[in-house]
This record gives structure tokens, sequence and C-alpha cells, in this order.
């Protein structure tokens, strides 16, 4: 018995999970089954541990509860099939082998291999999203299942599926080469992305039972970041993660309502994530190799370090998008872009750039075009129009607060008074 | 993403098919399956289905708050009959689920052909708003 149970406790079990895995997978050459066997030792420790203390050595536990699930499975394997001596003297093999050697076959780097591993670009993203926060997130099923709000029994299967989708396509469990992973790290990073973005959904008041995605997108990239500590995007998104969830705070009202980044509260927001982010990106950027993330990260920078809106530095915003078109050109980083440019150089000219997206079959997210139309209308003053385009982005968001942000724009704009030049005088 | 397929396939005043055993069974396995096949590809959300329309009763709130209750009208065109909720990749996904589900077997072991109504479910996080 030692020290009692609190978060940290919590934390150093889940981070413990791929370590564990990497030994029992590489012993027993089976990723899918081994990965169910410590899914079965996290959840017997996470009823243990509490209650008896934490093992002298946790991650030893870990891997002894999970090896001998495996071997337990083999056996019932062997005595179903009624199978002869051979592999039976298989198992103990397996099993003497386990007792001896779990400190000496421990590889850092099994949790970079199992991040690779989980982001394989033969899943989904879905797919490939619930195997990471389980494998390399340490995180249960239950909890999972209750982050997407869908029943357990649905996540569990579509993790098993991953991994049978994993062992179909042959990859062995190993580190990458340089090149390899320098291809693949892109899908990693999107899945660490995905996993954050969901966050935002599930950081509601309403959704108290659910677990922080955002949180676990953060813990799970600070880990990437220390196993590649030479990669500037990995860096960036680490950055990006903590300057954007820095201002979570301001980013909800009372009622939960959106409130947009000009009418924030900025006293609410994060200092310490703030400064952290900063000294990340700025070691990143001066590593040389600019990309996506780490603009968008530098874009946030520039918003969190404005004291008020109205000091917000955009012609720098405006550089910056202007780069992140260069490097990552997409329709997203079009519509940046033009609110940017709006801000610099009037809302006419921003306008102007949108017009490229009417027709760009590429930006899924149609409505956030109509609601940045209806903002840059509204800066220009022409009232009738701004309403328009409130009202058809809210008819075509997928998301409940906001359609609820902008049906309420929509209607504010109606009721507001008229200046003389047209011009309202309430711009958010 | 989540999408909800209804089927709309009741009217008021319908009773239990009358169909030959051998057809109805076929169709109580039909559906059975649809919803192991969407359990098992990781992919149902939920799935119910409802009582017949003479159990439906419309509410209003009366003056006091109370529930003003009425029965449905026979003209009522169709009534919801059950419904899945899935989460999919994609739109084409949902439409093929639905597609599988619209084909149930009939009489005869015919295909229904029932239309399925297939609607997104609100379920997208919000992003930064300017």
């Amino acid at each position: 018995m030692s020290k009692p149970w609190d978060a940290a406790s919590e934390r150093l079990l889940r981070q413990l999970a791929p370590q564990a895995l990497g030994v029992v997978a590489r012993r027993f050459r089976d990723f899918a089954s081994a990965e169910d066997a410590v899914q079965e030792a996290m959840l017997a420790a996470f009823t243990q541990w509490p209650v008896e203390g934490i093992p002298e050595n946790p991650r030893g536990w870990l891997i002894q509860v999970a090896s001998r699930r495996m071997t337990d499975q083999v056996r019932s394997e062997i005595a179903r099939r009624q199978r002869e001596t051979a592999a039976a003297r298989d198992v103990e093999t397996v099993e003497a082998a386990g007792e001896i050697e779990i400190e000496t076959d421990m590889d850092p780097d099994d949790t970079l291999i199992l991040l690779f591993l989980c982001c394989h670009p033969a899943l989904t993203s879905s797919s490939a999203i619930a195997l990471t926060l389980r494998a390399v997130g340490g995180l249960t099923t239950a909890e999972i299942a209750r982050a997407f709000l869908v029943p357990e029994a649905t996540m569990a299967q579509r993790i098993s599926r991953a991994k049978q989708s994993i062992k179909a396509s042959g990859v062995p469990f190993r580190l990458l080469s340089w090149q390899e992973r320098a291809e693949r790290l892109p899908a990693v990073l999107h899945a660490l992305y995905l996993i954050f973005n969901e966050g935002y959904a599930s950081s509601s008041g309403a959704s108290l039972q659910r677990l922080d995605l955002a949180h676990e997108a953060i813990r799970l990239t600070r880990s990437a970041k220390a196993l590649l500590p030479d990669n500037a995007e990995v860096a960036g998104l680490l950055a990006l993660m903590l300057l954007t969830d820095a201002r979570r705070a301001g980013r909800t009202g009372p009622d939960e309502e959106l409130i947009p980044l000009n009418k924030q509260n900025r006293t609410l927001w994060d200092r310490a994530e703030i400064a952290e982010g900063i000294e990340l990106l700025t070691a990143a950027l001066s590593q040389g190799s600019v990309g996506l993330y780490q603009l968008q990260a530098a874009v946030a920078a520039v918003h969190d370090e404005a004291a008020r809106a109205e000091d917000t530095d955009w012609p720098q915003i405006l550089a910056l998008y202007e780069l992140l078109k260069r490097v990552s050109p997409s329709p997203m980083a079009t519509l940046n872009h033009a609110i940017a440019t709006a801000m610099v150089h009037g809302a006419e000219r921003g306008l102007e750039l949108l017009k490229t997206l009417d027709s760009d079959a590429r930006l899924t997210e149609r409505h956030r075009l109509d609601a940045v139309r209806a903002h840059l209308l509204e800066m220009l003053g022409d009232r009738e129009n701004a309403i328009k385009h409130y009202r058809t982005a809210a008819e075509r968001t997928m998301s409940i607060p906001e359609r609820n942000y902008l049906m309420t724009q929509a209607s504010r704009l109606e009721e507001s008074p008229r200046s003389l030049d047209g011009k309202t005088t309430d711009l958010g | 993403m989540k999408y909800i397929l209804m089927m709309n396939t009741m009217r008021a005043e319908q009773g239990v098919p009358n169909w030959p055993r051998a057809d109805l069974q076929a169709h109580i396995a039909f559906m059975k399956k649809l919803g192991q096949d969407l359990r098992e590809s990781g992919e149902l959300v939920l799935a119910e289905g409802l009582s017949f329309p003479d159990r439906a009763r419309l509410v209003r709130a009366g003056k006091d708050g109370a529930p003003v209750t009425d029965g449905v009208f026979p003209e009522s065109k169709e009534f919801l009959a059950g419904f899945w909720i899935v989460d999919v990749e994609t739109a084409e996904r949902a439409y093929a689920i639905a597609a599988r589900a619209s084909a149930a077997p009939g009489p005869g072991g015919a295909p229904l052909n029932m239309p399925i109504e297939v609607r997104p479910v609100m379920s997208a996080p919000p992003q930064e708003m300017m």
C-alpha cells in the first residue's frame, strides 16, 4: 500500500498501457489479442489499484496480468481444438519467458510504434481514433463510447474491426523507417487533431459524464512530441491545441451559447497554456521547416496575445494565412485568408476572395462559407444579405450550438437599429 | 456522422400484417439480422420499433399547462413504425443501410421497398465563430 489514488495515478496507469501493450504484443506476436488482454489488465488495475494501492512495479503488473490472459486464451483455444502436446509445450515456454523478461524487453519506442499502427492508412478516421484512444491512450471502451455517444458494444466492435483491418493489411509490429514515418506522420497528426476537435463537442456542461477528449488529445500529442522531439509539426500541433484550448472557458456563455472570439472575456483565457503554447511554437518555428500546424498555431498565438479584440495584429494573421495557402492550400485556408483580408483591407476585398470558393467542390462544410460571407456582408453594412446568409448558414450547419448562434445573429441584425450610413453598430 | 433512418410505413387503424407464417418469419429474421450486422460493424447507435398508431396520442398543453390529449386521425397519412440511428463514415453508407432496410421481404418474399427517410443528426462539434 503506497500513495493514495489520485488523478496522477490515473495518468500513470494510462501512460503505462501502450508500454505494456508493446511488450505483450511483441512477446505473443499478436497485436489484436494483446490489445484486448491489456485492456482487461487495465480494467483490473482500475478496480484493484485504488483499493490495494499501486503495485511496486506497475508496468510489470500490467504485463503479467495481460500475459496471463493471453496464455489463458491460448490454452482454452487449445482445449477447444483438442490439440496435442506440441502446442501445449509452446504455451509453457511462453509462460516461462513471461516471468523473467518483464523489464528487459521494454522498448521505449513501443508507444510510437503503436501510434503509427493505430493511425494506419487502411483505417477510417473514426476507427483509427477509437483504436488510438484505447491502445495508446489507455482509455477503456466504455469511456471512449461515452465520449462519442455510442453504445459500448458498438465501440467495442469498431475497435475490434479496426484491429482486423490492421491484421489483414499485414503490417509487422516494428518501428517504421525514417522515410515511412515521414510519409505516415500527417495521418497520425490528423487523427490527434480530430480527437482534439471532437473535444469541442464534449466540453459542454450537458455532457459532464463524458471524457474530455481535448485533454486526451493534448496528452497523446505530448507523448508524441516526447518521442519525436525533432519534428516541428508535432510541436506545432501541440502548440495549436494548447493555444486553442486556452480559450475554452471564454468560448461559451452561461447557457452554453457560443461566444465569438471578439466578444470573449479574455481574462478567462488560460495564461499558463498560452505561455506553454507560445514557447513550444517559438522553438518549433526556429527549426526552419514550417508547416500546416505551426502556421495555425501561430495564428492562434496572435489572437491569444491580443489583450483586447481590437488589439489583434490582423496584418500578421493575414501574412500567416498567405503562407498557409502556399504551404498547404485548402478551401479552409482560403476561407481564413478571406477573413484576414477583410480585417486588413476591408470587407469588400474579403468578399471578393470568397467568390473563388463558390464553385470549389472540396469545401465540404458549405455553412462555414455562408457564415463568413454573412459576417463580411454585415461589416460592409449590407444588412439584408447578411441576414440571408446567416440564415442559410444556420440551415446548413450540423451543429446545434452553431445553428443557435447563427439564427441569433440573423435576428439580432433584423432588430438592430440602422445608422445613417446603413451600417449596424454592433459587429459580432 | 450520425444519421437517423426513419421507417414511415404505418397507417392509422393498421393492424398486424396477415401474411403467411413463413413470410412473417422471414421478415422478422431479416430485421433481426440487419440490427445484428449494424452492431457488428460498429455502426449502430440505437434502434427502436414503435407501437401501432392506435396507441398514439396528440398532446398539447392546455391553458393551465396540463396535457390535453387527442386521438390521432385516420386521415393522417404515415406513421413512424421504427427507426435506427447509425454512426457512419459517409452519407452514402447511411443510404446503403436504408436501402437494405427498405428491401425487407414482404408477402411471398418480395421486397417491400418501403420508403425510409434518412436525415443527419445534428452531432457535429461546433467550430470557432468569428
